[in-house]
């Protein structure tokens, strides 16, 4: 049982990575300004890049013969982990940018507690990854107090993003028995306890921004657990496994 | 063949570009982590510099074609995470000729010191990310010239 509460673990970090980092592709040659344009292309690059190692990982744990690849481009809806926040459609600019901030955040905490794990290989993909979501946070929490902190309309944009977002947020802290499992080997945090950490960076980072918390702690939830995606996981998949689907093994 | 020795490998993958950045070899960049025979196979070890880096496969490549160009035949690429490659492994000539190329080198105070056209110390960073995943865009306000820094991780 040890190895399927790992195979599940390594999926929820695989494809929260390759589920975001493919969302935020989507901007590739159409994002506000050139260098916003570029910045979003690297970070999901590194998102994809670290999405290799967790798949890859889960792959060989799984021990079924499947590779990265089979995982990323041949399950379904019903078989990602991935948090419901990240499968959201981008939007605009403004609320992109905002659902980055709060992801990083956690991100960053997660990797940082995953890079002391008692698995070497999760320890040495984390130790790699916690690098980059480093200066993702550092430049999407940046961006957010200047569109926050800007002008009445990019204020309002920012505020109405954090609005919508806010009830996405819990799902990164949700606990359950694979999280209790891996927790009690020393191979994964709790969850939970990333709340603090994620919690303090967001309060002064979105008062520096000038906007207002909500309050309301409602939480949706059912991606990391499978449950429950929304509807817009399965448009996105149509795009992002079409030539897998229409051309099974196709290689170039 | 008669096998060489390792320090003479490490010569010739000293010759091996960078393919993004060429003034610089792989080795300068710090992301060959061991050389060493295994029997009659050599062994090379290569460490990441980003996770989602493009250039890795061709580095790969470049790496391998270099040594059978040297009669190398008996070949393993080891892909090495752990330590993570942090940007203090460039050497000093690697830093120096990426000065010279016009990309300000790495510098733990998180921003270039100077211009690396005019050696001008009034600067701004116009974008944490520039044309590759390892560089930031940023200007001179003394000559007005862009420049890619190396960032620092």
């Amino acid at each position: 049982m040890a190895q399927a509460d790992l195979f599940q673990a390594l999926l929820r970090l695989g494809d929260n990575t390759l589920v975001l980092g493919h969302r935020i592709s989507e901007w590739c040659g159409k994002a506000p300004a050139l260098e916003e344009d570029i910045a979003l292309a690297n970070t999901a690059l590194d998102l994809i890049g670290q999405t290799q190692m967790w798949l890859g990982y889960a792959a060989q744990v799984e021990g079924a013969g499947r590779s990265a690849d089979d995982l990323a481009m041949r399950r379904d809806v019903w078989d990602f982990r991935n948090l419901l926040m990240l499968e959201r459609p981008n939007i605009d600019f403004g609320h992109t940018m905002m659902r980055q901030f709060l992801f990083d955040a956690y991100h960053r905490a997660a990797l940082d507690a995953l890079a002391r794990s008692a698995d070497p290989r999760v320890a040495e993909i984390a130790a790699k990854a916690v690098k980059e979501a480093t200066y993702h946070l550092e430049r999407s929490a940046e961006t957010v107090i200047a569109l926050g902190d800007g002008t009445p309309l990019s204020h309002d944009k920012m505020q109405t993003a954090l609005d919508l977002l806010w009830p996405y947020t819990g799902e990164m802290f949700e606990s359950d028995a694979v999280d209790a499992a891996l927790a009690a080997q020393g191979v994964m945090p709790d969850p939970a306890t990333l709340r603090a950490d994620w919690l303090a960076q967001v309060q002064t980072t979105l008062g520096a921004a000038t906007l207002t918390l909500p309050d309301d702690p409602f939480a949706h939830s059912g991606g990391r657990s499978g449950a429950r995606h929304t509807e817009h996981l399965g448009h996105m998949l149509t795009q992002m496994q079409w030539l897998q689907r229409a051309y099974p093994d196709a290689q170039w | 063949m008669v096998k060489p020795d390792v320090q003479t490998v490490w010569g010739w993958l000293d010759a091996v570009p960078d393919p993004e950045i060429p003034v610089i070899s792989v080795v300068d960049l710090g992301i060959i982590r061991d050389v060493e025979w295994a029997g009659d196979t050599l062994e090379v070890a290569i460490t990441p510099t980003y996770s989602g880096c493009p250039a890795t496969s061709i580095i790969n490549l470049d790496v391998e074609t270099a040594l059978r160009d040297r009669g190398i035949d008996k070949i393993r690429l080891r892909r090495q995470l752990s330590p993570a490659w942090t940007t203090d492994w460039l050497s000093d000539k690697g830093r120096a000729q990426l000065e010279a190329y016009g990309i300000a080198p790495p510098s733990p105070a998180g921003g270039p010191s100077r211009c690396p056209r005019c050696q001008s110390a009034q600067l701004e960073r116009v974008s944490q990310f520039g044309s590759t995943p390892c560089k930031a865009h940023w200007r001179c306000l003394s000559c007005l010239e862009p420049f890619d820094y190396f960032k620092c991780i």
